[in-house]
C-alpha cells in the first residue's frame, strides 16, 4: 500500500486526460503559450504518450510583443523535444494600427490573441485543443468543465456545458465543434511551481529574478524588452532586479521586484504574496466579470 | 472585518516556516495527499459562506481578490458592512445577480497535512444533476444544517445522493451554531433525527461538528484545544482535523484486485507496444500473471514503462503503461486484470439512472453509453420504478425527467466489461450520451448483471446470410421510405416493388399501416411506442436481410436516431434510406386518409407534422420529390439508382 502524494494523482489525472483526447478526437492541438502552465503540460504530454512523443502539434499564438526571451525559450524546447509547431499571429496588425499603446485592452486582446486562435484552430481544422487553464486562476475558471464544448464560431456558452462524472469525459461532437480540454483544471498555482521545482522542467528565465531596464507606469513595473517600447515624456528605464509571475504580451504585463534566482525562492515569494497571479495583467482589468465575457468570446 | 481571527496556526500552512526555511515547508508539501470533498446544503445553509471561510482561513485569498471581494460585499453582499465570504465562491455573473449558485464548482485549498478539492454544488431542488456530479468524483460529503431550522427536506435529499453515489464519510455539520447561542440541546437535537434518517436510508455512520462559519468555531482547532471555547461541551474534531485524517478512497482501491481499463495502444515503433490506462484497483509488479478481458488471453507484465523509467510497482490511481511478454490482441476498451480474478462481461444490467437533460428518457431509444474507456448503444427499458428523492417513495414510471433518479434495466449492444458501482466506481458508474445533440443526458450506475453474457452465445447457423442471398442470386437491401403520412410512401414502394419483381428479385414490403396490425398490434402513437414500432420493424428487416431479400419498408419514421438505429442494425451498404420529401402543406391537401383533418380537429394526438415532430434526413441515399416527380418516375429513379445496369 502506497500512498499517493497530491502531485502524484495531479499527474496521473491530467495524463489520464491527454490519452482520453488522443483517443477519441481526430486531430487535436495543444496550445502552447510558453509560459509556466504550458511547461507543466508538455511535461505531462511527453509522459502520457513516452516513449512516442506527444501525438499533436504545438500552437503558440503570437500577439507580436512577446519577449524575446521567450521565443527563444520556445525555439529551443520544440528543437529539443523535436516538437511540431505553428505559429498563429495577426500579419497586419501594423497596417491595422494596433498596438499595446494605442489600442484598449479589449480590442488589442481581441485582433492580437482571440481572432488568431481561431483562425489558425478553423484553418488547420483542430477538433480539440489542450488548454493551460487552471480552476484557481479565477471565479469564471472555478466552474470549468475539463473539456468546454464550443460552437462551430468557438463561442462558449456557460448554460451548455456537459456535466462530468467520475473520470468519464463525453468527447462527442458534431462537425466544426470543437472542445476545449484543460488538462490541469486541478491544479494551484503552487502546485504549478511545486511541480516544477521536482521534475526540473526548464522554464523561460523571465520568471527568475534578474536586472532587468524596467519603467514604473500604471502602477504596473514594465520591462523595456526591445526599442519599439514607446517611453513618455520624463520616462527613463531603470535597471531593477524582477522576475514575472505571469507573462504575457510584454508592454502590458507588469513585473515584480525581487531577488528570487532559484525555484525554492519563488515559491517562498509566491506564498507570502499578497497580490493573485492575475493581478499584473492589465487584460483582465475592467469589470469583474470580464474573463467570463472573454470566454464567451474565444479567448482561452 | 469579521470580529474574531480564526486560529490559523494549528492546521494551516505556517507562515514562519515559509518564511525561515522554505526547504522545510516544501518537503513537507510534497508529501501531502490530496482529498476530494463536496459541500451540500440548503439555500442559506451558509455552504458558500464555510468555503469562503475555509479559502480565507488557509490563505488562498490575495489582497486583490480581497479588495474585490469588499467592493462586492457593498454591492451584493447579505452580510451588511461585513466580508460577505459567499461572494468569494459565486463565479458566474448571472448566478452573482441572483445570489445563488447554479453549478458545479471547484475550490482548492492546503494545509499542512493534505490538499483538498471542494465540490461547490448548489442546494436547489432542481439541480440534482449538479450534486450528482460534484458527488461521482468526491471521498467525503458535508452536509451542512442550519442549526436554526435542523434536518430540512433537503438535507435529507443531499444525504441520500451523496450515499447513492457511493460517498463513505459523511460529516453533519450543524452551521450558525452562533444564531442558538452554542446551545448543546439543540446539536444533540438535531444528531438525534439526523442518526434516526441515516438509519432508515443505510448510511453507516457520519461525524457530526458543531460550526460557525461565519465566525468560525470549530473550523480549525485553536491551539493547544481540541474545540472552540463557545463550545465547551463538544469534544470532537475541529472541521479541518477531521479532513486531515479521515481515510482516502484512493487508499482502500489498492487492496483489491488488479484492474486498469486500457486507455490508448502505444506503438512508436515495431519494438515497443504499450497498453496505456490509469489504474483502477489494485496494485502490479512486473511477472505478474494478468488476464485480458474480454478475449480470455494470459500474459505476464514485461515491464511498467514510464518517462521517468520502469517501475518496480504501480497502485490503483496512477497512469502507467504496461508491456506484456506475449502478443496479444488488446485495444482500447480492453482491460487488463489480474489472470485468477478477471471481472466480468455481460449486455443485460439493472442500474439506476440519474437523468440530466431537459428532453425525457425515452425507453427504447438508442443512446451511447460511456463506461471508462467503454463506448457501446445502449437502451434503456421503461423504468421499474422512480425514487422521489424527498420521501424515498418508489412511484411508478413510464420515463424520467430532468434530475429524476429510477431503477431499470439497459442492455447494450455488445458486452461491456463492469463491476457492480458499490465494488467499483470506475468500473461501475457509466453515462449516456444522445447520439443527435451528443450531450451527456443521463448517469448510471449498474447494480448487477441479469445475466452472464458470456453465457449466452449466438447459435451459429450452417447456412450463412451469404449462402441465402448468393441462391437468390442478389445483394439483400433495406430500402427505407420515409415521409410524412400521406407523401407517398407506400404508393411508390408498392410501385418500386413490382419492377423488382418483374426484375426477377426476391423481395418483401413492410408496411407501416398493415404491421401495426399483427406484429405492433400492442402499440400506440406515443413518442415511445413509435420508438418500439420501428425498433421492431428494424429488426425483422434484418432477419429478412440475413435470408437474402430485398426488404422494403414504408413507415413514417419521424426520428433521426431511430432511422440511425436500424441503419447500425445491417451491415454497411445495405441501408438505403429512401426521403419521400413532400411539403406538409401538399401531404395535408391530399390527405388520402382523412388523418390531417382529424389531427387539426385535434381528435388525433401526437400527429406527425401537427403535434409531433418529423426529423428530415440530412444525408439520404435517395430522395424524391413528388411534387415535381409522378410516382412512376420516382419508382424508375429508385431503381436506377439500387439497381444500376451493369
Amino acid at each position: 500500500m502506497r500512498q499517493l502524494t497530491h502531485l502524484e494523482r495531479l499527474e496521473a489525472e491530467s495524463i489520464h486526460i491527454f490519452r482520453e483526447v488522443v483517443a477519441e478526437a481526430e486531430n487535436p492541438v495543444m496550445l502552447y503559450s510558453v509560459g509556466k502552465d504550458s511547461s507543466v503540460m508538455l511535461h505531462l504530454a511527453r509522459k502520457a504518450f513516452y516513449p512516442a512523443p506527444p501525438p499533436f502539434p504545438m500552437l503558440h499564438v503570437a500577439s507580436g510583443w512577446d519577449f524575446q526571451a521567450l521565443l527563444d525559450h520556445r525555439d529551443k524546447t520544440v528543437k529539443e523535444y523535436n516538437l511540431e509547431l505553428i505559429v498563429a499571429q495577426n500579419e497586419d496588425a501594423e497596417e491595422q494600427g494596433i498596438n499595446p499603446f494605442d489600442t484598449g485592452s479589449a480590442l488589442y486582446s481581441q485582433a492580437q490573441l482571440t481572432d488568431p486562435l481561431k483562425r489558425a484552430l478553423t484553418e488547420h481544422g483542430f477538433d480539440a485543443a489542450f488548454g493551460g487553464g487552471r480552476r484557481d486562476e479565477e471565479k469564471a475558471r472555478a466552474k470549468e468543465r475539463v473539456f468546454s464544448f464550443r460552437t462551430a464560431s468557438h463561442r462558449w456558452d456557460p448554460k451548455n456545458q456537459r456535466p462530468e462524472l467520475w473520470n468519464l469525459y463525453n468527447a462527442k461532437k458534431n462537425k466544426d465543434e470543437s472542445i476545449r480540454v484543460f488538462p490541469i483544471s486541478n491544479w494551484t498555482e503552487l502546485d504549478i511551481w511545486q511541480y516544477i521545482a521536482l521534475e526540473k522542467i526548464d522554464i523561460v528565465p523571465l520568471y527568475l529574478s534578474s536586472p532587468r531596464p524596467t519603467v514604473e507606469r500604471d502602477g504596473l513595473l514594465l520591462v523595456v524588452d526591445d526599442d519599439r517600447f514607446r517611453l513618455e515624456d520624463g520616462e527613463e528605464p531603470v535597471e531593477r532586479n524582477v522576475r514575472f509571475r505571469t507573462l504575457g504580451c510584454y508592454p502590458l504585463t507588469g513585473a515584480t521586484q525581487s531577488d528570487a534566482t532559484d525555484m525554492n525562492k519563488i515559491i517562498q515569494e509566491m506564498l507570502l504574496a499578497t497580490g493573485s497571479e492575475r493581478q499584473g495583467r492589465a487584460i483582465d482589468k475592467g469589470q469583474s466579470a470580464s474573463m467570463e465575457d472573454k470566454k464567451q468570446q474565444g479567448y482561452f | 472585518m469579521t470580529d474574531q481571527t480564526p486560529a490559523q496556526d494549528s492546521s494551516f500552512q505556517t507562515e514562519a516556516l515559509i518564511a525561515e526555511d522554505i526547504d522545510a515547508y516544501l518537503d513537507q508539501h510534497q508529501h501531502k495527499s490530496l482529498l476530494r470533498f463536496i459541500t451540500c446544503g440548503s439555500v442559506d445553509d451558509g455552504k458558500s459562506t464555510l468555503i469562503g471561510r475555509l479559502l480565507y482561513d488557509s490563505k488562498m485569498i490575495f489582497e486583490d481578490q480581497l479588495s474585490a471581494l469588499e467592493n462586492d460585499s457593498q454591492k451584493h453582499g447579505t452580510q451588511g458592512e461585513e466580508i460577505d465570504f459567499a461572494l468569494l465562491v459565486d463565479g458566474l455573473a448571472a448566478e452573482r445577480e441572483q445570489g445563488i449558485t447554479i453549478d458545479v464548482a471547484y475550490r482548492f485549498f492546503t494545509t499542512e497535512k493534505r490538499k483538498f478539492i471542494v465540490a461547490d454544488t448548489p442546494g436547489h431542488e432542481q439541480y440534482t444533476r449538479n450534486m450528482v456530479t460534484g458527488a461521482s468524483t468526491a471521498d467525503l460529503a458535508v452536509i451542512l444544517v442550519d442549526a436554526r431550522k435542523g434536518i430540512l427536506e433537503q438535507t435529507k435529499r443531499h444525504s441520500f445522493l451523496v450515499h447513492l453515489l457511493g460517498i463513505k464519510h459523511l460529516v453533519l455539520a450543524v452551521n450558525k451554531m452562533d444564531l442558538v447561542d452554542y446551545d448543546q440541546g439543540t446539536f444533540d437535537r438535531i444528531v438525534g433525527e439526523y442518526t434516526a434518517f441515516a438509519n432508515e436510508i443505510g448510511i453507516e455512520s457520519f461525524t457530526a461538528i458543531p460550526i460557525s462559519g461565519f465566525k468560525g468555531d470549530n473550523i480549525t482547532a485553536p491551539v493547544g484545544g481540541a474545540a472552540s471555547s463557545n463550545t465547551p461541551w463538544y469534544d470532537g474534531p475541529a472541521l479541518i482535523d477531521h479532513l486531515e485524517t479521515v481515510e482516502i478512497a484512493n487508499f482502500a482501491a489498492q487492496a483489491r484486485t488488479f484492474r486498469m481499463p486500457v486507455q490508448w495502444v502505444n506503438r512508436p515503433n515495431l519494438d515497443f507496444r504499450g497498453f496505456a490506462g490509469l489504474i483502477t484497483d489494485g496494485s502490479i509488479k512486473p511477472g505478474d500473471a494478468v488476464r485480458i478481458v474480454p478475449t480470455g488471453k494470459t500474459s505476464t507484465v514485461k515491464s511498467i514503462a514510464t518517462f521517468d523509467g520502469d517501475l518496480d510497482e504501480a497502485v490503483a490511481g496512477q497512469s502507467v503503461t504496461l508491456t506484456l511478454d506475449d502478443e496479444v490482441d488488446c485495444s482500447r476498451g480492453d482491460m487488463i486484470a489480474v489472470a485468477d480474478d478477471p471481472p466480468e462481461a455481460s449486455d443485460q444490467f439493472e442500474t439506476t439512472i440519474v437523468w440530466m437533460s431537459d428532453e425525457a428518457l425515452k425507453p427504447g431509444r438508442a443512446y451511447w453509453l460511456k463506461l471508462g474507456p467503454q463506448m457501446v448503444s445502449a437502451t434503456v427499458a421503461e423504468p421499474k420504478y422512480e425514487i422521489c428523492v424527498n420521501s424515498f417513495e418508489h412511484l411508478a414510471a413510464k420515463t424520467l425527467q430532468l434530475n429524476g433518479i429510477g431503477v431499470a434495466e439497459l442492455r447494450t449492444d455488445k458486452p461491456i466489461i463492469f463491476e457492480p458501482y458499490t465494488k467499483s466506481r470506475q468500473l461501475g458508474g457509466f453515462i449516456l450520451i444522445d447520439k443527435f445533440t451528443n450531450a451527456t443526458v443521463g448517469a448510471g450506475l449498474i447494480h448487477f448483471s441479469l445475466r452472464r453474457a458470456q453465457n449466452v452465445h449466438w447459435q451459429p447457423t450452417t447456412i450463412t446470410r451469404d449462402d441465402h442471398a448468393l441462391l437468390k442470386n442478389q445483394k439483400p437491401l433495406v430500402l427505407w421510405f420515409t415521409g410524412l403520412s400521406g407523401s407517398g410512401k407506400s404508393t411508390i414502394a408498392n410501385a418500386v416493388e413490382q419492377r423488382l419483381n418483374l426484375m426477377n428479385r426476391h423481395t418483401f414490403l413492410l408496411d407501416g399501416d398493415n404491421v401495426r396490425h399483427g406484429l405492433n398490434k400492442d402499440l400506440g402513437f406515443t413518442e415511445n411506442d413509435r420508438i418500439e414500432n420501428i425498433r421492431r420493424v428494424g429488426e425483422v428487416a434484418k432477419l429478412m436481410t440475413d435470408a437474402g431479400l430485398i426488404v422494403l419498408t414504408a413507415f413514417i419514421s419521424p426520428f433521426r436516431v431511430e432511422r440511425q438505429l436500424v441503419r447500425g442494425m445491417v451491415p454497411d451498404g445495405e441501408f438505403i434510406e429512401v426521403f419521400v420529401d413532400t411539403p406538409l402543406d401538399v401531404a395535408e391537401q391530399r390527405d388520402v386518409k382523412g388523418l390531417y383533418k382529424k389531427a387539426r380537429s385535434g381528435e388525433l394526438k401526437n400527429f406527425t407534422g401537427i403535434d409531433s415532430p418529423y426529423e428530415e434526413p440530412q444525408n439520404a441515399e435517395i430522395r424524391v420529390n413528388t411534387v415535381e416527380m409522378t410516382i412512376e418516375e420516382a419508382a424508375d429513379h429508385i431503381i436506377a439508382q439500387i439497381m444500376p445496369l451493369k
